[in-house]
C-alpha cells in the first residue's frame, strides 16, 4: 500500500518533469527548425505547457507542505495560457510586416508577402497635418 | 525522489534559457530575438517557480507574478514599435 | 439579452475580479470580500468605455465543454509539435491557410484566434482587415481544404453556439 504522500510525490515529480521537457523541446525548436513561421510554434505551445506543467507541480507542493489548497499558481497559469497567443500573434505580423522569408515547401502565399506592395496600408499619421 | 525531479527540471530549464539566448545572439531578424526573449522570460518564470519549490519558500510567487506580466507587456510594446514604428498612436 | 445597467456595466468582469482578488489574497476574511468588492465594483465602470460591446454569454454550458475540449487538444498539439520538432527531417509540410470567418463579433474572432494558436500545428498570424479572413499557418498540413473544414467544425461552430447564435 503506498502512502498518500509517496503518491503525491510521485505526482509532483512527474509534473517536474514533463515540465522540464516540454520547455527544453520548445527551446529546441526554436533552435533547430527552419524559418521563423515554424521557429514561432515552438515557445508558443511547448513553452508555456512546461511551465503550466511546473506551476501545478508548485500548487500541488505548497498545498501538500503547507495544509490548505494553494491555487495562486493557477492564476499565473491562465494568464499565461491567455497571453501567449496574443504575442505569438502579434509576433507573427510583424514577421509579416517586416517580410521575413519561409522555407521553401511552404504552400499558400500570403499577399502580405508579395514583394511590390500593391495595396499599401493607408497610414492616417502622414494625413494629419501638423499644427502650425 | 523530489530531490532528483527538482534538479532535473532545474538543469532542463537552465538548458533552454541557454538556448534562447543563443537563439537571440544569432537570430538573424528582429522578431527572431523578440520571440528569443520571450521564451526566456517564460522559461525564468519557471526557474523562480522551481527555485521557490526548492527554498521552500512562497515570496517567489509575486516574483513570478510581476515577470508575466511584464513579459507580456513588453513584447507587445516592442511588436507594436515594430509593426507601427510608434507604440502609443 | 439583458440590457447593461449604469452601476454595473460587466457583470462577468465584476465577477472575474472579485475571484482573482480572492485567489491573489489566499483568505476569505470579511476585508478581503469588502475590498474585492470595492475593486470589482469601481474598476467595470472606469474601463466600460473601452469596450465597444461587451462580450455575450449565451449558453455558458456550453463554454465550459468548449474549455475542457480546448484543453484536451493542447496537450495533445503540443505531443505532436514535440514529435515534430525531435524529428525535423521527416518530411514537412508547412502552409499558409487563408481561413474564411463566419464569426462577426471582435470577441469571439479574438477567442477564436487564441484556440488555433493553442491547438495542434497552427498558429493565426494576420487578421485581414475587413475582419473576413484569418491568415493561419500551418506546421505540418497535408490537405488544407481538410484543415480548415477541421477547424470549423472543431471551433468556429461552437463559438457561434455560444457567443452568436
Amino acid at each position: 500500500m503506498i502512502g498518500f504522500y509517496t503518491f503525491m510525490e510521485g505526482v509532483i515529480a512527474f509534473f517536474l518533469i514533463a515540465g522540464g521537457v516540454f520547455a527544453f523541446i520548445g527551446a529546441l525548436g526554436m533552435t533547430r527548425l527552419k524559418d521563423f513561421y515554424m521557429r514561432l510554434h515552438g515557445p508558443t505551445k511547448t513553452s508555456t505547457l512546461g511551465v503550466g506543467c511546473v506551476l501545478i507541480a508548485s500548487a500541488c507542493y505548497f498545498s501538500l507542505v503547507g495544509g490548505g489548497f494553494s491555487v495562486q499558481e493557477l492564476l499565473i497559469t491562465i494568464f499565461l495560457f491567455i497571453t501567449a497567443p496574443v504575442s505569438a500573434h502579434l509576433l507573427a505580423k510583424s514577421a509579416l510586416h517586416q517580410k521575413l522569408p519561409h522555407d521553401q515547401r511552404t504552400q499558400g502565399h500570403p499577399e502580405e508577402l508579395d514583394e511590390e506592395e500593391e495595396n499599401p496600408e493607408p497610414s492616417e499619421r502622414a494625413e494629419i497635418t501638423p499644427p502650425p | 525522489m523530489l530531490d532528483m525531479a527538482l534538479w532535473i527540471s532545474l538543469a532542463l530549464f537552465a538548458a533552454s534559457v541557454l538556448l534562447t539566448l543563443f537563439r537571440a545572439v544569432i537570430g538573424p531578424s528582429l522578431p527572431d530575438r523578440i520571440l528569443a526573449l520571450d521564451t526566456m522570460y517564460i522559461n525564468s518564470i519557471g526557474l523562480i517557480i522551481l527555485f521557490g519549490i526548492w527554498l521552500n519558500s512562497k515570496i517567489y510567487f509575486e516574483a513570478a507574478l510581476l515577470i508575466a506580466m511584464l513579459g507580456f507587456i513588453s513584447t507587445v510594446a516592442v511588436c507594436k514599435y515594430l509593426l507601427r514604428g510608434d507604440i502609443i498612436e | 439579452m439583458i440590457r447593461p445597467r449604469r452601476w454595473l456595466p460587466m457583470p462577468m468582469l465584476s465577477i472575474l475580479l472579485l475571484v482573482v482578488w480572492l485567489l491573489l489574497q489566499q483568505s476569505l476574511g470579511l476585508g478581503h470580500w469588502l475590498l474585492g468588492g470595492a475593486l470589482a465594483l469601481l474598476i467595470p465602470l472606469v474601463v466600460a468605455p473601452f469596450y465597444e460591446h461587451p462580450p455575450l454569454l449565451k449558453r455558458p454550458l456550453l463554454l465550459v465543454r468548449y474549455i475542457i475540449r480546448v484543453l484536451g487538444d493542447i496537450i495533445v498539439a503540443n505531443l505532436q509539435v514535440s514529435w515534430i520538432i525531435l524529428h525535423p527531417r521527416k518530411h514537412m509540410n508547412p502552409a499558409f491557410i487563408e481561413y474564411p470567418l463566419q464569426l462577426k463579433e471582435n470577441f469571439s474572432i479574438t477567442v477564436l484566434a487564441s484556440t488555433i494558436t493553442l491547438t495542434p500545428g497552427t498558429v493565426s498570424a494576420h487578421l485581414r482587415m475587413d475582419g473576413k479572413s484569418l491568415l493561419i499557418h500551418a506546421l505540418d498540413v497535408d490537405d488544407i481544404d481538410k484543415e480548415i473544414r477541421d477547424i470549423h467544425e472543431r471551433y468556429e461552430r461552437p463559438l457561434m453556439e455560444i457567443f452568436e447564435c
